[in-house]
């Protein structure tokens, strides 16, 4: 399988302009024979919204969920944007989208609201996590934040995952003399989810500023092994392209049979246990 | 070869520069150019944060796209003024100098009694106004020049020097300054000179500070990025003294960090909850 990363930069707010953006790059993954394509966090409508999320907000039922359905004919397509719900509370949403329809929609578990952040000021929780079948295998769906909560990585391995998408908006910060912290961090996070969990693992980000945070870009690859296949620059707009061998998660399963004894009773036991100590069950 | 050491670096604050300078010479081009213009004007003091904005200004937009402005006052000292064009020659933008004297005297002879920090604030502010005037003439935007320390410190004059429309060095440590102002290549008799806001002669930063910037740059690291208490800053060999002065300073001095205060008196307060993005 060919996957294509779009390493874009959104328009903040934009939601026409970016849905020309997706077109070109579509279109652009498709000369180079891609047959996924992901984009980043709320790629359709920029990241820094604050007040502007109501205006960039649509239904799932609405005309322009349609059109940006219709992208997906002859390439699937993974891409996120805000979701008004029916009780018109809104979520950061991820769509998988394959031939003109949607497959499977992911609201942000975790919207990330400490430090520089402030999601759930706008944004609903979603409140599940599903793999989804695909003709490339399970994929499960994780957005930035949600990644860094591991049970989320477990609970998708469980239902089967072979393919871990995690479109994100991370910034650049923390630097040192060995370069960005938060770079760093995502490369140890991924690794450890793709070795752990023995699947795939496509981090696409975005990169541009907005309100003076650059965001980093650095969208990877990384194959069941934890190796990293392909990994995109830093800040800068890219198309990255991997392809990823059918019999890697096979193979890595072999080697390393974590999931085989996994004891996910055990685990449902623990936490009841431990959620009963403290009151909470 | 080993690198000359021209300061004394904290090693926490040592910066990886090739990144840094990538990240914000991207953030000049998008800041700037999504508000619809590809230029900058900077004012150059002849000091090191001045003169890594130009840098950085000219590798976002090109030497032609970048107008650098000298400012002197008649006691400003003629080492400054050389080491600005010092900047100007290395880069070869178009400049302005502009002297202030005449204004600021007019002004003060009203108030002959007048002291030192009165006469540098003025002087900080009309240099502003000249900026913003010929920011409309070359039809570019202000690049800032106030660096984190002097930021969290207040050591500058709101309205003033704290003025810019954008401002690539306001997250770096004046020690992270000058790392990136060697690596862009800012003329070494810069790098080398003791810091001064030069707003009267012979003044200088770390004796007004009562410390060296390397030590309050340590200090700073720890209260704001590593958010330690008073007594790991003792067990770093801080005073309780300097860290309540220091903390003191930035508590007194939040105000110039902010836009004015908005008295709420509608159910939609712009700051409060008017939020939309500066970029919007």
């Amino acid at each position: 399988m060919r996957v294509a990363l779009a390493q874009i930069k959104p328009q903040l707010g934009q939601w026409s302009e970016n849905l020309d953006l997706h077109r070109q790059w579509i279109a652009q993954a498709k000369v180079q024979g891609a047959q996924l394509v992901v984009f980043p966090e709320l790629a359709m409508t920029g990241y820094t919204l604050k007040d502007l999320v109501d205006e960039v907000a649509i239904s799932l039922s609405s005309e322009a969920f349609a059109s940006l359905a219709a992208l997906s004919m002859e390439i699937d397509v993974v891409t996120s944007f805000v979701e008004e719900s029916n009780h018109h509370v809104r979520y950061i949403s991820t769509a998988y989208l394959s031939k003109g329809r949607l497959v499977h929609c992911h609201r942000k578990i975790y919207p990330v609201t400490y430090g520089m952040f402030d999601e759930m000021r706008y944004f609903g929780k979603g409140d599940q996590v599903r793999t989804h079948a695909t003709d490339f295998g399970e994929v499960g769906l994780l957005v930035c934040e949600d990644a860094w909560h591991p049970a989320l990585g477990y609970l998708l391995s469980q239902q089967g995952a072979e393919l871990l998408i995690v479109p994100s908006c991370s910034p650049l910060r923390g630097v040192t003399a060995e370069g960005w912290k938060s770079i760093q961090t995502w490369e140890h996070l991924l690794i450890a989810d793709a070795t752990l969990f023995g699947c795939w693992v496509f981090f696409c980000n975005r990169v541009g500023y907005e309100d003076g945070v650059g965001f980093a870009g650095r969208s990877m690859v990384i194959d069941p092994f934890g190796e990293i296949v392909s990994a995109a620059p830093v800040g800068e707009e890219t198309l990255l392209l991997a392809e990823c061998d059918d019999t890697a998660v096979h193979r890595a399963r072999l080697g390393a049979q974590m999931l085989r004894d996994e004891d996910a009773y055990l685990v449902l036991r623990e936490l009841q246990a431990t959620l009963a100590r403290r009151g909470e069950l | 070869m080993a690198e000359e050491a021209l300061w004394e670096i904290p090693p926490e604050l040592r910066i990886d520069c090739a990144a840094v300078r990538d990240g914000l010479v991207r953030f000049l081009r998008e800041e700037i150019g999504r508000a619809g213009f590809h230029r900058a004007v900077v004012g150059l003091s002849g000091g090191i944060d001045s003169a890594l904005s130009a840098f950085l200004a000219v590798e976002a937009f090109g030497a032609d796209d970048v107008l650098l402005v000298r400012m002197p006052y008649e006691t400003s000292s003629p080492e400054s003024l050389g080491d600005a064009q010092a900047v100007i020659d290395t880069l070869g933008t178009p400049s302005e100098t502009i002297a202030i004297t005449e204004q600021i005297d007019a002004y003060f002879r009203q108030f002959p009694q007048a002291d030192a920090l009165r006469r540098g604030n003025k002087m900080a502010r009309e240099r502003m106004s000249i900026l913003y005037d010929l920011s409309r003439v070359f039809d570019g935007l202000v690049v800032g020049t106030s660096n984190k320390s002097e930021l969290l410190l207040g050591y500058g004059t709101q309205f003033g020097d704290l003025a810019s429309a954008v401002n690539p060095i306001g997250d770096l440590y004046k020690s992270q300054v000058r790392q990136l102002a060697r690596f862009c290549g800012v003329p070494r008799q810069i790098l080398i000179k003791p810091p001064s806001a030069d707003l009267w002669p012979g003044q200088s930063d770390e004796v007004e500070l009562g410390s060296t910037y390397a030590e309050i740059d340590r200090l700073l690291y720890g209260l704001v990025d590593q958010r330690l208490d008073l007594e790991q800053l003792i067990g770093r060999g801080f005073s309780t003294e300097m860290v309540e002065q220091v903390l003191k300073r930035m508590r007194q001095n939040q105000y110039k960090r902010r836009m004015p205060v908005i008295a709420k008196v509608s159910t939609r307060t712009i700051g409060a909850d008017f939020r939309y993005p500066r970029d919007w």
